[in-house]
């Protein structure tokens, strides 16, 4: 029986020990400073909102590690042993391990701004974050968030249910069009406009401003000119949280360096999740560092395989992902590139009349195959997008089955015939017919 | 946006007005005894004894119901000391027969004897009845003259003790007739104006609750709002909670047991109910129209909450309208036309008296209509649950149909996360409303083997007891004292889930043999916990939508709240081929090996 020791209860670290504890019985703990049980970070957003108490965001009953034999120590991992297999922990006596496993996840990017480091300037990533933002918000009155990407808008909406009022700036011209096309991104837009924020694009902030008593009062713009508020979110990204871990035999760049097969230069020592850098690119579409739920997932599924004796490469199939921008739903799936190139691509985009919901498929140019689907307001069928894209489905038969897609509830409009119309005006030779809906699902 | 906002807050102020105007109603009445009334409640003979008790208050003005309805029932005790003594049979009697009698053995013809000849009506009534309770003793020899009279002592104490009963007011009876007489004795301001107090406690409410709703189609984006749910004394156990759960339990307390206390709030829909069946308002139409009135506003409210999904505002429509249109104004109107009043939506096992003998009796006294009443209510429960449950899940009757649901999702909506999602709360629901199930089918069953065979005896016990034991426990303090009362505390659903019998037997069908099921989106879960929080049954959805796999649960009703708070679009409530229904739990998105999670 080995002693596997996890550092980091979050999604691929968790994932792993569920996954090693279904194929061994060694023995398996795991490690977090942040909070004694695993929780949805995901939904820290939701319990500042008061749709969700903590315990609801818990996957798992508390009866759950101990029922499959996973012990959990809350404590902070000061330094590794790595010659003599220890953890050096802060509250309790150090630890052994056979195997480690470093899922210790990010922390929020800070660029270097004066004043960065003051009271109520932080991003939003863990437990401690939310029990900050709640400590300030009483007293904030205008809140400035910086960034335009997934977190900050989370945090604006955040700000939003108490009334605070909040002013993005965003150093794109748009909003997260380094990753949206620009229609999609012009949505956002409005969206975010619609709901009364104050978007600044084009914008960045030169420093913060100390309201006198450590606390933030305000930034100063880059244009000029300066905004008020008793709260600063950088939400400008997150990198891998190994501070602890530098000047140490363990090899890091930006992160912790590891193979395809989440090994570290240090034997039965890996790494997962946010705070992994894979020495090659897991494959043409990917980054070095992966930073989503669905990858640190993955990673855990896995790693557990090769601690468990099957060896086994990471290989990310289609790459998907999701979100949420206030009341818009987005879904993505296979590659859709933010600044549409006709030339090696044909896109189709429909967007509805209300400028809400949109659908947007992409087609390779060189042989008419599906490259990617991006949905806003739309749900679409995870299954069936990921096989039209892995199987190279042609232009027209994904638009035969283009309805197989909808993924949205009963009674909701589908949309597919106006993008069937779409390819019918483009291509009025090679004609694709709509089916008729069932009667009440049946006749 | 400003004066929608101003709109808004002043109709929650009109509405908790209006709300007090309700409440405070209930102390309003005032109280004064009519002999016309008293004389037609009470009819007859009896009525000279009850009447010479009552003169002292015929003239006087009760100001709180508490102290009428007191002094009432104790004008029925003193006529109840009256007549019994008037019919006692005293116990001299018993040696007197026995020693009329040849022997130790007994003959009727001694009873008259005895008691002299039958002109007046007491000796007429005593006579009567002690002939009745004596058939089995004709001619029995017994061992001695004391054998004898003990046994004719017993007989006479059950005699007497049958006075009550038939000549005077059992405790039932006066309980009835308490609740006719307080509510035909108001004379306060309600009973003056009904219709003024009707615009103030119910249609001021409705008013500021519509004030109070709509301006959010404005300043509300659709989408879903349950900002603030978990910090709010209302929807999160606080104070407000437990106030409004207390005033839902009292309200059912004295709805089942002491409506005569209520009869305020009774007297002011008597005209409604006058136009709608002709009749006085009782305590169900009553009732029944607040609670249709509670599910037309939530609706209302539910619509506007979900307006971004079709799904749910087509579903609300249709609670609503079954509702108003099938449990409240059609069986109005039979009863207008002088046919049995039935709800044609409800269904047994969850009407649970339908197979009771004054029901079938009625069904089959009224012709046509009543047979037809009689074949629609057992074609709904053998046809129309597994056909339709097989095509679209349970959901159809529960969450589309059903007036205890139309009320779950409309009224209750704002509690649904109260609901508990451990695994232990999920076996306890399995234990309970299974075993209701089967309570509910053997007492049915023995109900209708009192009506085939005319025994009232099965297995040792008596059906007119399980019938009873049934109706007070289940029907009554579970599906309703609880099953609403508990909104504020155990979320919406808590009769569905733990205590409807139908919902089990729906749940079984959507279980074994159905085409629904609640799909999960590939890899897109990111186990947030807004389904599990806000299934009103207590399901842990997220622990499927993690892993991959297919939501079939017998309890789910198929709100689809689920799908709906989805921030990532992973649910769908769908009905597809059953093959693939039960799918292994598989995730997409990882080619390195084949996930099963």
């Amino acid at each position: 029986m080995r002693n596997i020791v996890i550092i980091g209860n979050g999604i691929a670290g968790v994932t792993t020990a569920r996954h090693i504890r279904k194929h061994s019985d060694d023995n398996i703990t795991i490690i977090s400073a942040e909070t004694e049980h695993f929780f949805s970070r995901t939904a820290l957003m939701y319990i500042y909102m008061g749709h969700m108490k903590y315990e609801s965001t818990k996957p798992y009953e508390d009866f759950f590690w101990k029922k499959n034999r996973i012990d959990l120590v809350y404590d902070y991992v000061e330094q590794i042993d790595f010659k003599n297999k220890k953890l050096n922990l802060k509250k309790r006596e150090s630890l052994n391990y056979d195997v480690l496993v470093l899922a210790v996840g990010s922390k929020s990017n800070k660029f270097g701004w004066p004043g960065q480091d003051l009271d109520a300037v932080q991003g939003l990533y863990n437990y401690q974050d939310l029990e900050s933002m709640e400590k300030y918000s009483p007293t904030t009155q205008h809140a400035v968030v910086v960034g335009g990407g997934l977190i900050g808008i989370e945090m604006g909406e955040m700000f939003h249910t108490r009334n605070i009022d909040v002013t993005f700036v965003v150093r794109e011209s748009s909003f997260w069009n380094n990753v949206l096309p620009p229609e999609e991104s012009e949505m956002i837009n409005r969206h975010i406009r619609k709901h009364g924020f104050n978007l600044k694009l084009e914008a960045e902030i030169t420093e913060i401003i100390d309201g006198g008593n450590g606390r933030a009062n305000g930034v100063k713009l880059k244009e000029g000119g300066e905004l008020e508020a008793q709260f600063v979110g950088l939400t400008v990204g997150v990198s891998p949280n190994i501070d602890f871990l530098k000047n140490s035999e363990l090899e890091t760049d930006k992160g912790i360096k590891v193979n395809e097969y989440f090994e570290t230069n240090q034997p039965n020592v890996y790494a997962i999740g946010d705070c992994a850098e894979f020495e090659k690119a897991p494959a043409e579409d990917r980054r070095p560092i992966e930073q989503v739920w669905y990858t640190g997932r993955m990673h855990g599924e896995t790693l557990a395989q090769t601690i468990c004796g099957t060896k086994t490469a990471y290989q990310p199939g289609v790459w998907f992902n999701s979100a949420k921008f206030l009341d818009i739903e987005y879904q993505t799936y296979g590659q859709v590139p933010n600044q549409p190139d006709e030339d090696i691509e044909e896109h189709f985009y429909w967007e509805h009349e209300k400028g809400e919901k949109s659908i947007r498929l992409v087609f390779n140019r060189k042989d008419s195959t599906l490259k990617g689907v991006n949905l806003m307001g739309v749900r679409y069928r995870h299954e069936v997008c990921d096989k039209m894209i892995r199987d190279k489905w042609p232009m027209k038969k994904v638009f035969q089955n283009l309805k197989e897609a909808n993924f949205d509830p009963e009674f909701f409009k589908r949309y597919e015939v106006d993008l069937v119309g779409m390819y019918n005006e483009r291509y009025p030779n090679d004609e694709v017919k709509v089916g008729r809906k069932k009667v009440l699902g049946i006749f | 946006m400003k004066s929608l906002k101003l709109i808004h807050k002043i109709g929650l102020i009109v509405f908790t007005i209006g709300f007090l105007t309700y409440l405070s109603l209930f102390f309003l009445g005032q109280y004064q005894l009519n002999k016309i009334d008293l004389k037609e409640a009470v009819g007859g003979q009896t009525f000279s004894v009850v009447d010479k008790y009552a003169q002292h208050i015929y003239g006087t003005k009760y100001d709180d119901q508490f102290s009428f309805v007191s002094d009432f029932k104790a004008i029925l005790s003193q006529a109840n000391e009256e007549i019994k003594s008037k019919f006692e049979i005293s116990s001299d009697v018993a040696s007197k027969i026995a020693n009329s009698t040849e022997g130790n053995s007994f003959q009727q013809s001694a009873i008259e004897k005895v008691i002299g000849t039958p002109t007046e009506e007491v000796a007429q009534w005593q006579i009567k009845q002690l002939t009745d309770y004596t058939g089995w003793m004709e001619g029995r020899e017994y061992e001695s003259a004391e054998e004898l009279v003990t046994q004719l002592e017993k007989v006479i104490t059950d005699v007497n003790n049958s006075i009550i009963s038939q000549k005077g007011f059992s405790q039932d009876n006066i309980n009835n007739k308490a609740f006719t007489i307080t509510k035909q004795s108001e004379v306060g301001p309600v009973a003056q104006n009904p219709w003024l107090w009707l615009l103030l406690a119910i249609g001021i409410p409705i008013i500021g609750a519509i004030m109070y709703l709509l301006p959010r189609l404005k300043t509300q984006h659709a989408g879903i709002k349950n900002d603030g749910i978990f910090h709010s004394a209302l929807k999160n156990r606080g104070w407000i909670g437990i106030l409004l759960g207390t005033f839902l339990i009292s309200f059912y307390v004295f709805l089942y047991w002491f409506p005569e206390y209520m009869t305020s709030w009774i007297v002011m829909v008597d005209p409604i109910s006058n136009i709608l069946s002709g009749n006085p308002a009782s305590q169900w139409f009553m009732y029944g129209f607040l609670y249709t009135l509670a599910i037309l506003v939530m609706g209302i409210r539910m619509i506007i909450k979900y307006r971004h999904s079709p799904y749910q505002m087509v579903r609300t429509v249709s609670v609503m309208f079954f509702q108003l249109a099938f449990a409240f104004v059609i069986p109005e109107i039979l009863v207008r036309l002088n046919q049995p009043y039935m709800d044609l939506k409800n269904m047994w096992p969850l009407d649970y008296s339908f197979f009771f003998d004054y029901r079938l009796n009625e069904m089959v006294e009224a012709g046509t209509i009543g047979l037809f009443m009689l074949g629609w209510g057992i074609a709904l429960f053998t046809l129309g649950v597994p056909i339709f449950t097989y095509l679209y899940g349970k959901r159809w009757y529960c969450s589309w149909v059903c007036g205890c649901g139309g009320l779950a999702e409309t009224l209750g909506d704002p509690y649904r996360q109260l609901s508990d999602k451990s695994l232990g709360a999920w076996k306890i629901e399995r234990w309970l409303i299974h075993g209701v199930l089967v309570f509910a089918v053997v007492m049915t069953a023995a109900v209708l083997y009192t009506y085939f065979t005319g025994s009232s005896q099965l297995l040792g016990m008596n059906t007119y007891n399980i019938r009873a034991v049934y109706g007070f426990g289940i029907g009554s303090i579970f599906s309703g004292v609880i099953g609403t009362g508990f909104y504020p505390f155990m979320g919406n659903r808590v009769w569905c889930r733990f205590g409807c019998p139908l919902a089990a037997y729906l749940g079984l069908v959507q279980r074994f043999k159905s085409r629904f099921r609640i799909t999960t989106n590939g890899g897109q879960c990111i186990s947030c916990g807004n389904c599990s929080t806000y299934c009103e049954m207590g399901i842990d959805v997220r622990w499927y939508a993690q892993r991959g796999q297919n939501i079939i649960r017998s309890s789910c009703v198929g709100c689809g709240v689920c799908s709906s708070v989805c921030p990532r679009g992973v649910l769908n409530l769908e009905n597809r081929d059953e093959n693939g229904r039960f799918n292994q739990p598989s995730l997409v998105g990882n080619d390195s090996f084949g996930v099963q999670s």
